[in-house]
């Protein structure tokens, strides 16, 4: 049917640009991961690492972090993608409005945050105004660890819940409408449509949406650091502690190699468990 | 295109919208909430951007700025920003087409095809984004060095390019995924050979969503700041030229220097957002 | 379609531009983690180097790209880098790569700075370009609740404590501030202040019972100082924004709030231990790496900006102080002449205790100020024993001090050998 070749040379500029300047370079560094400055093999900037007070605590905070924000970014992006198919009207505004943040990166969205979240902030600026409280909250104070997160997940929430929202809105557009028709046609209500037909056939999507953002939430560091500061160690913040201020190079590429390896865990995880099964293709 | 949004509304069902008038309030409420909790910060960057140094250090802040642009004067007149941003936009283009040319081919050959090294190749593309990229400079830029792309557009438009590339196959891929073989199966028995029956019938159809992975790779090219700082000197882009000093800035100027960053990307997509948003009119076919 | 020409069109005009950017240029390319923020930037190219006739291309950068940039040129061999401007810490790690310096003219240069600028060895691996120190800083509000017979000039740390918590009851809230933020210089505190103020030692003594009674001392003042302290960098801004009110902070770190409210805000020393006021020069410096492109030109772009006027014009640019032997005028800002009365007042105080930088640490620098930098996170921020982190983190810098050689200094005795850490 087609020249056994033909996907190899689809695949080939892709290929071309991913060894040439991810793959060369990244094999330059996970190399050191392992080996001392004299070449010898070794596992102890492995054991620098996991040894070291804060690992344990980046560990956490990362985790905590990816289970709070991308969850509950995938539901209000679900929930926003359905807003925007039962519009007859402005949907062009509004899709502009939401898909806002596309362009904001996460140093910008930081300087955003920071600004409302500050001891002399716009949110205490509010609530002193409102007459709530007297003396403004230090909301970002290290005792309040608790405040300090949900800031990060409201932050990380509103910068990048619109690449999630954009496939999905696309993903849901490629639904035929036959399959929804045939549902109601069979009496089944909305919600019972929504879970049996729309859910199901936007799995790819749903997939697509999560595995991207999982492994860009493992990566999450500029609006952690804007708003926490040292207060919540995460894995990527201790990459650049140790490349720029402890200065080795060593266990900073251990801890690379520990955040690729829990990120492509996740991505095996996430499509086996939204994987679509063959010949069940749209 | 009002044909189409009739279809749409149709064709999916959401568990939220009834059809009685109260409904239609809390519907009309609750989308105005979102946006509200999309424009609100960026709307206090702004205030922030156009008052005064000391206001912007008061306590309780202004809702409402008392228009000073001094701030906003500063990064105009700041020497270099001109060229900064010309070199922003030149990388950026050259990463979105780039990234188009190699990642739609692989995301057709992802959607359409089993071959040994499929997986395997997924798994590349998506480590490139899961391994953190500040470390990856270093090695990057003694290769640039070495063969003469060092400080070049073209030279950090190919490391942006591996950036967006996972997006780019990603994206293309469910798209593809989403149109059914049949339909090109169909054109097949008509008489196409594969190329025009994609030309013919895939490309229109993905068209808006290869569009949209494009503006996706702009932005992305468009803010990333480390390898920008590293591998361009006298090209710097305007995030590695202003973004270099905003953490020690003072206060006013960080907001005016956040502004000045995220309004080029407000403005491309909106300039675009025809492409972003008439994706869903694929289904309409 | 018509985009889609667009597009092709924007393409080939890059594609050609870049191109045409390939024509070398034969400024000096001054490479600098300081002056980094923009106005800062802009007074360097527009009054310090302007008059630099080869002409100078200054490109401040953070300091992850400086680093990651200058490594990649010293391996590659060749680069664009003429001039490295960057913290002594900063330097030290780059040594093997920095050209000797010996032959600049170092007439009316600061002897001290000359010296930390050998790194260790017998050559001139970095020139002192300009200089600074950490000082406190107030709000004048706060004065009327210093302790009673408390001179704001000569305060001691006991003096402050109880000032800070005075404050905290008066006021409501906790008004001393504390740059412990992730771009905050900590470090330099615990290092050239607490620790000479007390244990009249910065390596030696880490973890004597005087260390103890120090950052008990500490833990204490933490207890009135403002808890958002651990995302502050730059204590101008919670000086300007009321947030706080007594801080400590490096001196161009508050240059703002001088400058934009001189009547409101006052400098003065940092205050006195047991053994002494305890203080700590910084020093930032300029290097020619061995890939520079020239050279010649890189060092006679050191020795410019080792001219006194030249140096006047940084510290007006800057806010940092000039290494060389200079009359400053009388016009100068307000920052300057503030922080610059703090800083005599301290260096010439009875009590004095200077405190030098670290040196012969290599690229163990970093993590020599983890060692103080861990050790307030587990004492102060997560409450651990003192007693056990002191133990442990003393460990920890005597691996270092041993794996580096480094042989002790100000305000430790000197040593034959690795400094030891009893």
């Amino acid at each position: 049917m087609y020249p056994k070749s033909l996907p190899y040379l689809l695949l080939l500029p892709a290929t071309l640009f991913l060894v040439l300047f991810f793959l060369y370079p990244f094999t330059l560094v996970a190399w050191q991961a392992f080996t001392t400055d004299t070449g010898d093999f070794t596992g102890e900037f492995f054991q620098e690492m996991a040894t070291h007070w804060k690992f344990n605590t980046a560990m956490l905070n990362t985790f905590l972090l990816v289970l709070a924000v991308v969850p509950f970014q995938m539901v209000l992006a679900l929930y926003m993608a359905t807003l925007v198919n039962g519009m007859t009207r402005g949907r062009d505004f509004i899709l502009y409005i939401w898909t806002i943040p596309l362009g904001i990166s996460d140093l910008a969205a930081g300087l955003i945050w920071l600004a409302i979240f500050e001891q002399s902030g716009f949110l205490n600026s509010m609530l002193h105004g409102l007459g709530v409280i007297e003396q403004p909250v230090g909301f970002l104070g290290y005792q309040n660890k608790g405040t300090i997160f949900l800031a990060i997940v409201l932050a990380e929430t509103w910068r990048a819940t619109a690449i999630v929202l954009v496939i999905l809105v696309s993903g849901m557009g490629l639904i035929p409408k036959e399959y929804a028709e045939a549902a109601e046609v069979f009496g089944a209500s909305r919600w019972q449509r929504f879970i049996r037909v729309t859910l199901p056939m936007l799995k790819p999507s749903l997939q697509t949406a999560m595995i991207l953002r999982v492994i860009l939430a493992f990566e999450v560091f500029a609006v952690v650091v804007a708003l926490g500061g040292t207060n919540l160690p995460v894995l990527m913040s201790e990459v650049f502690t140790w490349q720029y201020e402890l200065r080795d190079a060593n266990v900073a590429a251990a801890y690379a190699l520990v955040i690729l390896a829990i990120s492509i865990a996740c991505t095996l995880v996430i499509m086996w468990a939204l994987r679509v099964p063959k010949g069940a293709r749209v | 295109m009002s044909q189409s949004t009739q279809t749409a509304k149709l064709m999916v069902d959401g568990p939220v919208h009834g059809r009685g008038p109260w409904h239609r309030y809390v519907f009309t409420g609750i989308v105005v909430l979102l946006c509200l909790w999309v424009l609100v910060p960026i709307y206090l960057l702004v205030v922030n951007t156009l008052s005064s140094p000391a206001d912007v250090n008061a306590f309780p802040k202004r809702l409402v700025p008392d228009v000073n642009t001094e701030s906003v004067r500063f990064f105009l007149n700041f020497a270099g920003v001109g060229q900064a941003l010309w070199s922003s936009v030149k990388v950026a283009t050259l990463t979105m087409i780039l990234s188009i040319l190699a990642g739609a081919p692989a995301g057709y050959a992802l959607s359409r095809f089993d071959f040994r090294g499929k997986g395997s190749f997924r798994v590349l593309v998506l480590m490139t984004r899961a391994f953190p990229l500040p470390l990856l400079a270093l090695p990057l830029a003694v290769m640039y060095i070495r063969v003469g792309l060092d400080d070049s557009i073209l030279g950090l438009a190919l490391v942006h390019t591996t950036l967006a590339l996972p997006f780019a196959v990603l994206i293309t891929y469910s798209l593809f995924s989403g149109i059914p073989i049949e339909l090109e199966e169909a054109a097949w028995t008509l008489g196409c050979n594969r190329l025009e029956a994609f030309q013919k019938v895939i490309l229109p159809l993905v068209l808006p969503g290869i569009t949209a992975s494009a503006i996706f790779a702009f932005v992305i090219s468009w803010n990333e700041v480390f390898a920008a700082a590293v591998l361009t000197i006298e090209n710097r882009t305007l995030p590695a030229f202003l973004l270099q000093g905003l953490s020690v800035a003072p206060l006013h100027l960080k907001f005016a220097g956040g502004a000045v960053l995220v309004l080029p990307a407000l403005i491309f997509i909106f300039l675009v957002r025809k492409y972003l948003f008439s994706m869903w009119g694929i289904a309409n076919r | 379609m018509k985009s889609r020409n667009i597009l092709m069109s924007l393409a080939m005009a890059t594609g050609l531009s870049t191109v045409a950017t390939g024509a070398a240029n034969a400024e000096v390319l001054f490479w600098s983690t300081q002056a980094n923020p923009p106005e800062e930037a802009q007074a360097m190219r527009e009054t310090v180097l302007s008059g630099f006739a080869a002409g100078a291309d200054f490109q401040p950068s953070e300091g992850g790209p400086w680093l990651t940039r200058i490594q990649a040129e010293l391996q590659a061999g060749e680069g664009k880098i003429g001039v490295l401007g960057s913290l002594h810490g900063d330097l030290i790690e780059l040594s093997d790569g920095l050209t000797d310096l010996s032959d600049i003219d170092t007439a009316g240069v600061n002897s001290t700075f000359l010296e930390l600028g050998k790194l260790g060895t017998d050559q001139q691996k970095y020139f002192p370009w300009m200089q600074a120190t950490y000082i406190m800083a107030a709000n004048r509000k706060a004065l009327e609740f210093l302790p009673e017979g408390a001179d704001v000039n000569a305060l001691s740390y006991d003096q402050l404590i109880a000032w800070a918590k005075t404050l905290a009851e008066e006021t409501g809230s906790p008004k001393f501030g504390f740059p412990a933020g992730p771009k905050g210089l900590k470090h330099r505190f615990f290092q050239g202040y607490l620790y000479p103020s007390y244990t009249n030692s910065m390596v030696t003594k880490f973890r004597s019972a005087e260390a103890e009674t120090a950052w008990n001392k500490f833990k204490e003042l933490w207890s009135y100082t403002n808890p958002g302290s651990t995302s502050y960098s730059f204590m101008q801004e919670q000086l300007l924004t009321d947030e706080v009110w007594v801080v400590f902070d490096h001196t161009s770190r508050l240059a703002d709030a001088f400058n934009q409210r001189p009547d409101d805000f006052i400098g003065f020393p940092a205050p006195a231990g047991p053994t002494g006021r305890g203080f700590m020069p910084v020093v930032v410096g300029i290097g020619v790496p061995t890939s520079a492109p020239d050279v010649d030109a890189a060092k006679s772009l050191v020795t410019y900006l080792s001219q006194p006027e030249v140096q006047v014009e940084t510290l007006r640019a800057t806010n940092f102080f000039p290494v060389v032997e200079v009359a400053l005028p009388d016009d100068m800002p307000d920052s300057v002449k503030i922080a610059g009365a703090a800083i005599a007042a301290m260096t010439g105080s009875a009590d004095a205790n200077p405190g030098l930088l670290p040196v012969g640490l290599g690229d163990l620098g970093g993590k020599f100020n983890a060692v103080y930098v861990d050790s307030f996170e587990r004492i102060v921020l997560a409450g651990q024993d003192v007693r056990t982190v002191l133990d442990d983190q003393a460990d920890a810098l005597r691996k270092i001090m041993d794996e580096a050689g480094a042989p002790c200094w100000a305000p430790d005795a000197a040593s034959d050998g690795a400094c030891p850490v009893d």
